[in-house]
């Protein structure tokens, strides 16, 4: 096992975009805090973005329709201020990455590389509306690839790059098998779906109403890429939905939209699901 | 500083509904939440779990008990305005809700015993009675304004005759006190309190008239804006508030953490 595989998180994460700032999270965090918690940040951007001023989330059954528009406080202000104190709070820290070009990814994964703290990089190839949220457009396979290849170029070998790809059940195998191959260490499936609010603004919907989307595209990259480790994320928000992932090949899983819903439920979850008292490392003479 | 040594910082917790009651067009529920009465400041809110919904329900404090016959207990008013308030609104005593907070940044008090005016309407005059009370502890004079459409959503202004030296009824349809709505009266009512603090809560044109109206008399605004929050935590970015910075930047900022309470000068009301 290569030790980027090795350093792969634990089976629960908070997914991307759903801890805030990893502040927010902390009154919600058990004893332990943020301590040894495997966190995506938001979507880091190279400038900052203010995200839309309009509505930016609408309840439907069962879910969320979210529109947020990456609001972040671009790469500066994230390397100066909101890293330092999550690493510091201990977390385990995946940095969201998203560009609107592939330049702008093979930047931000070399800043990152630099920075102290980051365990590991999450890009963001399948974001529900790419062209709205400016973003580079990920149509086909290869457009995830390359931007995956840009990031891996640049960030060390020895630190996991997951791939959060659409969970898109005709197309997803074909953007995971693109997306190892090009050298990501994981594939997260998946993010939101594609979807629409009310008034007919793209969005993407998440929560509970996507988790057999999310379930059927984790099966299948699982079962046609056996040795691609992936990570299921979509409207986990117990034991039970967390096992069904589990089941399905997922090595971990990610909770999203549960925690708006419970903000104690990734502590719960951790709780449930990591070993009470892991045994302390062997020394190695 | 002996504010530190109190309880800070949100819980989440399971609540009990302990009295449900109908008041004109709102329904108060008077609940049981181990923790959040403790820490409660007013202007900060509480986020209800509703079965069946993904999103939280956020709803202003009424009133806090330190003690009564269930322990310290929290009221909160609520307006049926879908499946989701209707739910809230129908259970009965003895259930049970998840709750979340206190949350967001609360009315900032003043160091010095000055005048206060303090203006709501409808549901969302709420947290203005414990501010008020919070107010006269420190020795503040505090002009109360409550308004509405109609009397029917008229939050009844009886029980803060203890803590405001004038209280001042508005109706837009003149049912009860004065004729007319805040933008109509605010200018004369800063003027007639010599407010040096206006503190205000309801809807956009009410905040922006109040915080105008300040800004004109050269007093001070605190405005608790409500803009829908899905989460009311902090962790979704879902409440957009537009505001310019103490730098003098644009920001976005949410609702939530940011506010509910900021100052009127801050908002960006044509963004909004």
């Amino acid at each position: 096992m290569s030790t980027s595989l090795r350093m792969l998180p634990g089976p629960v994460m908070v997914a991307a975009g759903c801890g805030g700032t990893g502040r927010e999270l902390l009154p919600f965090a058990g004893p332990t805090g943020l301590e040894g918690l495997d966190l995506v940040t938001r979507s880091i951007t190279l400038d900052p973005r203010s995200g839309g001023t309009g509505p930016r989330v609408e309840e439907v059954s069962g879910g969320l329709v979210n529109a947020v528009g990456l609001p972040n406080p671009g790469l500066e202000h994230f390397l100066a201020t909101e890293l330092p104190w999550l690493v510091r709070a201990g977390a385990r820290v995946f940095v969201s990455v998203a560009g609107a070009t592939m330049g702008e990814y093979a930047d931000l994964a070399r800043r990152l590389s630099r920075a102290p703290g980051v365990a590991g990089l999450e890009v963001n190839v399948g974001a529900p509306d790419e062209a709205g949220a400016g973003l580079f457009e990920v149509r086909e396979p290869y457009h995830a690839a390359s931007v995956i290849a840009a990031v891996r170029r640049e960030f060390p070998s020895d630190r996991p790059v997951l791939a959060k790809l659409r969970p898109d059940v005709s197309r997803v195998l074909e953007g995971a098998r693109a997306c190892h191959e090009a050298g990501a260490t994981a594939v997260v499936v998946g993010n939101a779906v594609p979807a629409a609010f009310r008034d007919g603004r793209a969005g993407g919907l998440s929560g509970p109403a996507v988790s057999p989307v999310a379930l059927r595209c984790v099966a299948e990259v699982h079962h046609a890429l056996p040795a691609l480790p992936v990570i299921g994320c979509g409207g986990v928000h117990d034991l039970a939905s967390a096992r069904s992932f589990l089941d399905a090949g997922a090595v971990g899983v990610q909770v999203g939209t549960a925690l708006l819903h419970d903000p104690t439920t990734v502590a719960r979850l951790r709780a449930d699901l990591l070993p009470a008292a892991p045994p302390p490392p062997e020394e190695t003479p | 500083m002996a504010e530190e040594r109190t309880p800070h910082g949100p819980v989440h917790v399971e609540g009990e509904v302990v009295a449900t009651k109908r008041v004109g067009a709102y329904r108060h529920l008077t609940l049981t939440a181990p923790g959040v009465p403790e820490r409660f400041r007013a202007g900060s809110f509480v986020a209800l779990s509703v079965a069946g919904h993904v999103a939280r329900r956020a709803l202003w404090v009424h009133r806090v008990r330190a003690s009564s016959a269930f322990g310290p207990t929290l009221d909160v008013v609520l307006e049926v305005r879908g499946s989701g308030t209707a739910w809230l609104a129908a259970q009965p005593v003895g259930a049970k809700v998840a709750i979340t907070g206190p949350l967001g940044r609360p009315f900032a008090l003043p160091k010095d015993a000055v005048s206060c005016l303090l203006v709501g309407e409808a549901y969302a005059a709420a947290p203005l009675f414990p501010l008020a009370e919070r107010l006269r502890e420190r020795g503040c004079a505090v002009s109360l304004v409550v308004s509405a459409p109609d009397e029917h959503h008229l939050l009844s202004a009886l029980e803060a005759r203890r803590s405001a030296r004038s209280v001042t009824v508005l109706t837009a349809d003149g049912s009860v006190g004065q004729r007319g709505g805040v933008p109509d009266h605010v200018d004369d009512l800063v003027r007639r309190s010599d407010a040096d603090v206006v503190y205000a809560a309801g809807p956009v044109e009410v905040l922006r008239s109040a915080a105008a109206a300040a800004e004109r008399a050269g007093a001070w605004s605190q405005v608790a804006v409500e803009v829908p929050t899905p989460c009311g935590t902090g962790l979704c970015h879902g409440c957009a508030l537009p505001v310019v910075g103490e730098d003098g930047v644009d920001r976005v900022v949410r609702a939530c953490t940011e506010g509910p309470v900021v100052r009127g000068d801050r908002v960006r009301w044509d963004t909004l």
